[in-house]
């Protein structure tokens, strides 16, 4: 039994974001990775699944501000498109929320919004 | 040959019931209303239904407790939950289930009292999906924000093209004394008007109202019998690609593009055959994705068909004519609202938003987060 397959994905993915590390879960047999865990490669029903640490690299597929009344703030949704080929919901941080663009390098780090860890994403090449 | 039973069945019954708001009804109230409209549109008796096929916002058993509510013990239940789209699908099914005479009249039905019960949009409690909450987007504009930003990053597609059909649907509703937002409006005050999610202003955004409708739906050869112009089913499919909108392939295309032709290949009809469409309009990013994935106009195209009043009053298309999700009625899940205006297209009785010889209508429904597509095409006996 390998130390990181992947048996009761939702749990463990919260558990490595707890731990401060963004993981993919990848296919043994195919290489496909994906994303959101699940317990098989969907559509084709692979279940022999290993998590693997992302690379972080993403590019912005869309984005969208949610726009609040003062004084709660402003706030980005973006969908990101991971260099795994996998594409997930987050949000792009050190930066205006509407200073974003589809097409913008990014690069994942964990983060917590309102106490709960989550992947957010910075401009690629900014200061950590 | 598609094993779709063309114009076999047909809509003999439609009503709407408590339109805009109608403070102190229960969404149960308010579809039972509709629904024994509905009937009696139909010219039978509520001992005539023997299938029902129903949904309620908030009830997951509403398969059971619209029938316990209105007296009837059917054969045949449906409660599929799609959201909006559900109501193609049921009259899909319907078809199919009359044709193969599991059932003889079906009722489908809709009631909801989000706007005075609650005073906002009823969320009809999806699965929790932690993956996308973290991140509090407000769904569901944001989801189709996202949509609509990706498509004007493709195609060039802009915020005023967007607010044409905010704009369009406006007039029609100005057509329609049941419609709920009347007062004329303009392109500079929906891009004015405050911002939501980026790029969608609240008057991108579908009303939330209160509301109930209701079709009967029995064999072609009874429904000459009954005392309305039958608007007879000549196709109907549907076609789910994704739930959340992070997994949706491409935020440009949607799974209409692929049940659309189904539909059409069943109708034996194609999208210049159309005299009236109807389109499921949550969001003004939606009816341009619509009418292009629904071969109105090619993909990308969108914008610019509706732009210059091309699907208001006097345009090139008539799309929505009942002042849609936008203008006239959205309590939630507006799929069924389509078919309504479809029959009422298709039996002439339009009144001042009437499209001249209709004679074939396509009511169009959407779930989810551009989840779950669902098409009908519907006629009147010129075409079958």
């Amino acid at each position: 039994m390998q130390p990181m397959e992947s048996h009761q994905p939702d749990t463990e993915f919260a558990a490595f974001l707890a731990e401060g590390r963004f993981m993919l879960q990848r296919a043994r047999g195919s290489g496909a990775y994906v994303f959101h865990p699940r317990v098989a490669v969907p559509g084709t029903g692979e279940q022999a699944l290993e998590w693997v640490e992302a690379s972080g690299a993403g590019i912005v597929y869309s984005t969208t501000v949610v726009r609040n009344k003062p004084p709660r703030e402003d706030y980005n949704v973006a969908l990101i498109d991971l260099a795994e080929g996998v594409r997930m919901m987050s949000r792009v941080v050190d930066i205006d929320p509407g200073a974003v663009t589809i097409g913008m390098a990014v690069t994942a780090r964990v983060a917590e919004i309102d106490g709960t860890p989550a992947v957010v994403f910075a401009p690629a090449g900014a200061a950590a | 040959m598609t094993g779709f039973p063309r114009g076999r069945s047909a809509v003999v019954g439609a009503a709407t019931f408590g339109i805009g708001e109608a403070p102190g009804f229960s969404a149960m109230e308010l579809l039972a209303r509709a629904s024994l409209d509905a009937i009696a549109d139909a010219g039978l008796q509520v001992s005539d239904i023997d299938a029902v096929f129903s949904m309620l916002p908030q009830d997951p058993f509403s398969a059971m407790s619209v029938p316990e509510y209105l007296g009837i013990r059917p054969k045949l239940v449906e409660s599929t939950r799609t959201g909006g789209s559900a109501f193609q699908i049921h009259a899909m099914w319907a078809a199919l289930a009359l044709e193969a005479g599991l059932c003889d009249a079906v009722l489908i039905a809709y009631g909801s009292n989000q706007r005075t019960a609650s005073g906002g949009l009823v969320t009809s409690g999806g699965a929790p999906f932690p993956y996308d909450s973290v991140y509090k987007p407000r769904n569901p504009p944001s989801a189709y924000a996202l949509a609509a930003a990706r498509h004007m990053h493709e195609y060039g597609t802009t915020r005023e093209q967007l607010a044409e059909v905010a704009v369009a649907a406006r007039q029609w509703a100005q057509r329609n004394p049941d419609a709920y937002k009347r007062d004329d409006t303009n392109i500079d005050e929906v891009l004015s008007a405050r911002m939501v999610s980026d790029p969608l202003t609240v008057r991108d955004c579908c009303l939330v109202t209160d509301g109930a409708a209701a079709v009967v739906m029995t064999r072609a050869d009874r429904a000459r019998d009954l005392p309305n112009k039958p608007a007879y089913l000549l196709g109907a499919a549907s076609a789910t690609w994704h739930k959340n909108i992070a997994a949706m392939p491409d935020l440009t295309v949607t799974a209409a593009s692929e049940c659309g032709p189904r539909a059409y290949a069943q109708a034996g009809v194609k999208p210049s055959d159309i005299d009236v469409v109807g389109v499921y309009d949550a969001f003004t990013i939606n009816t341009i994705l619509f009418l292009e994935d629904l071969g109105f106009c090619p993909k990308g195209e969108g914008g610019r068909f509706v732009a210059d009043g091309g699907i208001a009053p006097g345009g090139r298309l008539a799309v929505n004519t009942n002042g849609g999700g936008l203008s006239c009625v959205h309590p939630g899940m507006y799929g069924l609202f389509t078919m309504v205006e479809a029959v009422t297209q298709l039996r002439g009785v339009g009144g001042e938003r009437q499209v001249e010889g209709a004679r074939i209508a396509l009511a169009h429904g959407n779930g989810g987060h551009l989840s779950s597509q669902a098409v009908t095409i519907f006629g009147t006996d010129e075409v079958l």
